[in-house]
């Protein structure tokens, strides 16, 4: 006979748990069904000591149990204590299968088969998913894991390692030093891994622990050995333990198992969700990481709030008075609710999105109202930020690369700034109200999480993006109309690195790319080797001239980088261009431009050689590089300690580290890319990137390094900051605190003494030294001139004027 | 083209605006000595001699400023690579200034030693700039895009082969692999890092002892050994730059341990000098 509650929590994460304690204390019948031996999975797997922040600041806390900033052991403790004297009734080890029934009804089965029944369900568990399985016979034998948080606890094993992402290849590494180690994956080259890991990996598998099994894949796992599926057939392994690091699946499958519905959008990982967290199956309740609370703080809220909602005491949810002062600046002045039904009628971008997401979208946003001729600032450090419009007319001016100015007029729900999220060509200066306006400022991630969860965003925000690269590319002057021909053919391609995007010598199609991000290597193998013509960046346009010039494909266009490009068809592109005759100068301008320029390269394929090992680098993706020359470098490290200096006592770039060509040296130092990896996931979203390309980390960081694994230039470290230091006369005269630089003992000192991992980690890296008057202390403390930041592009473009 | 997408040296920077202004200081100096002419001949007593010696004894305290100025980091519109071209170019032209100051009268006093102080931290200075500009190609060179970290690591692992090829040998080779592992030592004292050698390196001699034992082996065994010196050989070399590398490195601080303390024997002569003449003059 299965028991019976008024309410089954499915997770005990900080949602699951702060719901399960509202349900004690409404003295509802309550169960907490929890996957795993102990509460709290997520909090329990960050690493030891971690120091857990609450942002953001201005949100209450509305729950039964506590919660404040502080490592990761007390706020563990604290709701283990709570829990037991509230009379929590969690029950580990109860991973639900599958949820059936509706609204009083509902029937959960645990895996094993036992049955729990509950009235109401909210599912609470977390968007961590459940970790993939090897899925062969064997796959749940003790031997294998599916985790490993200390790889110096074996030693002397043999292990064979299953996966290619970087976990797998990280614990490979760190295992091969004390063990024989095998790392088998089913692809026949690294595909998923990032650079520094695949190195690593490879330069381990010359020693004798550690050996690669490409194109390789479990067939069967018994106590004491496996069965791989090798191209020269089975291959059995001896082995004392197998490592499965294959990623989790998410948790989309099972809500939708459920019953729960999700927006169309294949991508999307939020489902259908009313303001008080129902899904489409009435009873049943979704909250935490999947109904898309980044962070605990709003974890533990909504636990609370469905709770009320269930018991029939509806609650105003904690961030009304935020989401009310957000929109205070509305004319008329409306409620809440209000202002929520007035935006969506007004802007289509919304269509979408239930209430609940555009509460939270707004909530991630700010509201301002200008009165006509007032000019738009921004506010301050959120640069970078998109606008849109929500009402009105704005004017403001473009200024391209010559400097040449142009006044263009946006209307209500068109955008202003980075939309294409590229560097753009043409910058934009002085934003005006040409009437009475009500902007709405975006920030980056939540219009990435809307392009995510709407088809219709999506398709808006597309258009707009084609219409504003063809007329940066082309003219400003071209009106939607002009330019509708175009649109028309017009279609987003996307390449990784190394794709051909034309090849040489073919006549199949005179299609034009318009390179958006990454960029695009021109070469040639004609004469048997490979001659590089130059590196063009997001902005330019390839594949013209056999358009224009009416030939064969003269070079192989390649990606350098991942590449994004719109392809616009050239029996399109041609008629437009002959009824423009002055565009056609101007196009045919740059291509002669770019034919002087290949021929600098080929006259010296010193340069190409050059430019090569950059793009090689991953330099074609940047927007602002540290270069050393190192025939001037005189290794002082000047240019680490000025950094130190400059941002509190911790270097963010390692001088030496990094490869070498020649006399170049491209240093572990951020590159400000195009299209960050670091900013892809961030919870508090402390991540920004300014109009000038900086990318940048504000104080929110909640140390949880996720931009670090993301960046696959290694250039995010986390750390401590150091403390503040005297003066530098104090240093010289009396000796206080430590001499300019990296305070190295600091750091030790910490870890040994009694204090030890109650500073938080923060990430950090370089931010340009954004604010500093004079630009990077790195460049300005070079003494020999070995240092420039530079803009790849215009590296590129010099490079063919410099003498040899 | 736009300079700031450019590497470009300290010396030549800003077109060679200090050279300019040194050249200028300069031939200003000697134009002023050549054309006046005065009753008890050139000395630091008189006007000229003052206005030289006021000069050279600002320019030698903006100098010794530069090593403040790098240290500070703060914000602003300066470049150190701006004030080390300035450095090197006025610091030369103090030669001039301050021997055309002393008008050519030197004897064994507190004045001569401040001058003989103010030729030697310029003479380390030139010197240290011939450094600058050699030697920081020379340790790319050597370094072939290894660094000091990977070199460490790759002496390891060639320990590591080098003990698995001596297991197919008798235990004398098991004792020279001993040998170069416990006996080969990068850096130590400051003879061993300056001239990069190390008479009693533990790998050259297992190397040397390799082969000579290897020539009474018979043929199969032979070859044996020689593979193991080869596999030494692979490592010296590695050791070999590594040593070359911390020499190199040495180099570019060497100059700067003549340069810095004799700066600061200097500013106490110079004011010891300076009090001494107005002593006199009163
Ligand atoms: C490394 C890292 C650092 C972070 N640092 C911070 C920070 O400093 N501050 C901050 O506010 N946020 C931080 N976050 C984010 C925070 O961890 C999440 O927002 C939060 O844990 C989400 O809570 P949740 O209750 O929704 O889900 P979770 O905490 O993920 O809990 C879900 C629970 O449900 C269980 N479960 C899942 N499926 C089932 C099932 N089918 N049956 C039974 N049980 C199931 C799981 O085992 C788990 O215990 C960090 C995240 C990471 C990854
Ligand atoms: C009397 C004259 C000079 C004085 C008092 C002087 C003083 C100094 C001082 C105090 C420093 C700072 C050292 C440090 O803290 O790291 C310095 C550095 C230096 N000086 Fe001089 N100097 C003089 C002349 C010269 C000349 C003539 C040259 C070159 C021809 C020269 C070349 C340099 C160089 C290359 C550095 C090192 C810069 C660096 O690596 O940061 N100096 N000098
Ligand atoms: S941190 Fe890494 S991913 Fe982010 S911008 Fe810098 S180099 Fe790119
Ligand atoms: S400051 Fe300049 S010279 Fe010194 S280590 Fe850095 S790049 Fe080299």
């Amino acid at each position: 006979m299965a028991e019976r509650f008024e309410v089954a929590i499915l997770g005990s994460g900080p949602a699951g748990l702060s719901a399960a304690a509202r349900a004690a204390e409404r003295g509802l019948s309550h169960v907490v069904l929890e996957r795993h031996d102990i509460y709290a999975q997520t909090i329990q797997r960050y690493q030891k000591g971690k120091y857990v922040m609450a942002t953001p600041d201005n949100l209450p806390l509305r729950s039964d149990i506590g919660f404040e900033a502080g490592t990761r052991e007390e706020i563990l403790g604290v709701w283990g204590e709570q829990a037991e004297r509230l009379g929590i009734n969690l029950r580990c080890n109860a991973n639900a299968e599958t949820v059936e029934g509706s609204k009083g009804g509902f029937r959960i089965t645990l895996r094993g088969g036992e049955m729990v029944e509950a009235a109401h369900v909210v599912m609470a568990i977390g968007d961590q998913g459940e970790l993939r399985k090897v899925g062969v016979p064997g796959d749940d034998l003790p031997c294998v894991q599916y985790q490993l948080d200390d790889p110096e606890a074996f030693a002397g094993e043999t292990i064979v390692v299953i996966g290619g992402g970087d976990s797998a290849i990280e614990n490979a590494v760190a295992l091969a030093r004390q063990n024989r180690v095998y790392i088998a994956y089913r692809r026949a080259e690294w595909a998923r891994a990032k650079s520094g890991n695949i190195t690593a990996v490879e330069k381990a598998a010359q020693g004798d622990s550690l050996d690669i099994l490409f194109s390789t894949s479990p067939e069967r796992i018994e106590p004491g050995r496996i069965i791989l599926r090798t191209p020269e057939g089975s291959r059995e392994i001896a082995i004392d333990r197998v490592i499965a690091r294959l990623g989790g699946i998410p948790p989309r499958g099972f809500l939708e198992r459920c019953g729960i519905r999700f927006p169309a959008d294949r991508n999307a990982r939020i489902p259908e969700l009313s303001v008080t967290y129902e899904t489409n199956v009435e009873g049943l309740y979704v909250i935490g990481a999947p109904a898309g609370a980044p962070v605990i703080k709003q974890c533990m809220n909504q636990g609370y709030e469905v709770i009320e909602t269930i018991s029939g005491h509806p609650v105003e949810p904690a961030d009304q008075p935020i989401l009310a002062e957000k929109l205070a600046g509305l004319p008329g002045r409306p409620s809440v609710d209000e202002a929520l039904v007035l935006i969506r009628d007004q802007l289509p971008l919304f269509d979408e999105l239930t209430t609940l997401q555009l509460r939270e979208f707004l909530l991630d946003s700010d509201t301002h109202l200008l009165f006509r001729g007032e000019p738009v600032t921004r506010t301050g450090g959120r640069a970078g930020t998109i606008l849109l419009i929500g009402d009105g007319i704005v004017q403001l001016d473009l200024t391209d690369k010559s400097g040449a100015t142009q006044t263009v007029t946006r209307t209500t729900g068109d955008f202003i700034g980075d939309v294409g999220f590229t560097s753009g060509q043409r910058r934009t200066s002085n934003v005006r109200a040409a009437t009475d306006c009500v902007l709405i400022e975006m920030a980056r991630r939540s219009v990435i999480k809307l392009l995510a969860s709407s088809a219709r965003a999506r398709s808006i925000f597309e258009r707009t993006i084609i219409i504003r690269q063809l007329q940066d590319s082309l003219s400003g002057d071209l009106s939607e109309a002009d330019l509708q021909p175009l649109i028309d053919t017009a279609e987003v391609r996307r390449f990784t690195a190394g794709d051909l995007l034309i090849r040489e010598g073919t006549t199949d199609d005179q299609n034009i790319y318009f390179i958006r991000s990454g960029s695009v290597t021109i070469s040639s193998s004609a004469d048997g080797r490979e001659t590089v013509f130059g590196v063009e960046p997001a902005g330019s346009i390839v594949g013209e001239m056999a358009l224009l010039y009416n030939r064969p494909r003269t070079a192989d266009v390649t990606a350098s980088v991942d590449t994004e490009a719109l392809l616009i068809d050239g029996a399109a592109f041609k008629p437009f261009l002959d009824a423009r005759p002055d565009l056609r100068v101007k196009i045919d301008q740059a291509v002669h431009d770019r034919v002087l320029r290949g021929v600098a390269y080929q006259q010296d394929p010193w340069r190409g050689a050059v430019a090569d090992f950059l793009v090689e680098q991953g330099i074609g993706e940047a927007t602002n590089a540290l270069l050393i020359d190192e025939s001037l470098c005189v290794r002082c490290d000047n240019c680490e300690i000025a950094c130190a200096e400059t941002h509190d006592g911790i270097a963010r770039l390692d001088r030496e580290a990094g490869p070498t060509f020649r006399q170049l040296h491209v240093p572990i130092s951020c590159r400000h890319c195009e299209n960050p990896h670091c900013m892809a996931d961030c919870p508090p979203n402390a991540l920004h990137r300014d109009e000038k390309g900086e990318v940048w980390i504000d104080k929110t960081c909640i140390g949880c390094g996720n931009c670090s694994e993301n960046c696959p230039y290694g250039v995010i470290r986390m750390a401590v900051p150091a403390p503040k230091k005297p003066g530098l006369l104090q240093w010289l005269l009396f000796g206080r605190g430590s001499g300019p630089g990296e305070d190295k003992l600091a750091g030790k000192a910490k870890k040994a003494g009694a204090g030890g991992g109650d500073l938080p980690k923060k990430a950090m890296k370089c931010d340009l030294c954004r604010g500093t008057r004079g630009g990077p202390a790195c460049v300005r403390a070079c003494p020999t001139g070995a240092a420039i930041r530079i803009s790849p592009n215009d590296y590129f473009r010099s490079m063919t004027e410099m003498p040899s | 083209m736009n300079r700031a997408v450019r590497h470009e040296s300290f010396l030549a920077w800003r077109n060679f605006r200090h050279l300019k202004w040194a050249c200028v200081l300069s031939i200003l100096s000697v134009g002023l000595y050549l054309g006046f002419d005065f009753p008890a001949g050139h000395n630091g007593g008189t006007w000229l001699g003052y206005t030289l010696g006021t000069i050279g004894a600002l320019l030698i305290v903006w100098l010794m400023w530069f090593g403040i100025r790098k240290r500070r980091y703060g914000p602003g519109n300066w470049s150190l690579k701006g004030w080390l071209s300035a450095h090197v170019y006025l610091g030369l032209s103090l030669v001039i200034v301050g021997t055309l100051h002393t008008g050519f009268q030197l004897g064994w006093n507190i004045h001569s030693l401040a001058y003989i102080l103010m030729l030697i931290v310029i003479a380390s200075g030139a010197i240290g700039l011939l450094v600058y500009v050699r030697v920081p190609q020379l340790m790319t060179e050597n370094r072939r895009s290894q660094s000091l970290d990977e070199m460490a690591r790759a002496i390891v692992e060639i320990d590591g082969e080098a003990a698995k090829a001596a297991l197919q040998l008798s235990d004398e080779f098991a004792e020279l692999v001993r040998m170069s592992q416990n006996g080969t030592h990068i850096g130590g004292s400051f003879r061993r890092i300056i001239t990069a050698r190390d008479s009693g390196c533990g790998t050259a001699r297992a190397i040397a002892r390799a082969r000579e034992i290897s020539r009474n082996l018979p043929p199969v065994e032979a070859q044996k050994a020689s593979e193991l010196a080869r596999i030494l050989g692979g490592k010296l070399e590695i050791v070999q730059r590594a040593r070359r590398d911390l020499r190199l490195k040495a180099l570019l601080d060497l100059w700067l341990y003549i340069h810095v303390p004799v700066t600061i024997a200097l500013v106490i002569t110079l004011i010891a000098h300076i009090i001494a003449v107005y002593f006199y003059w009163g």
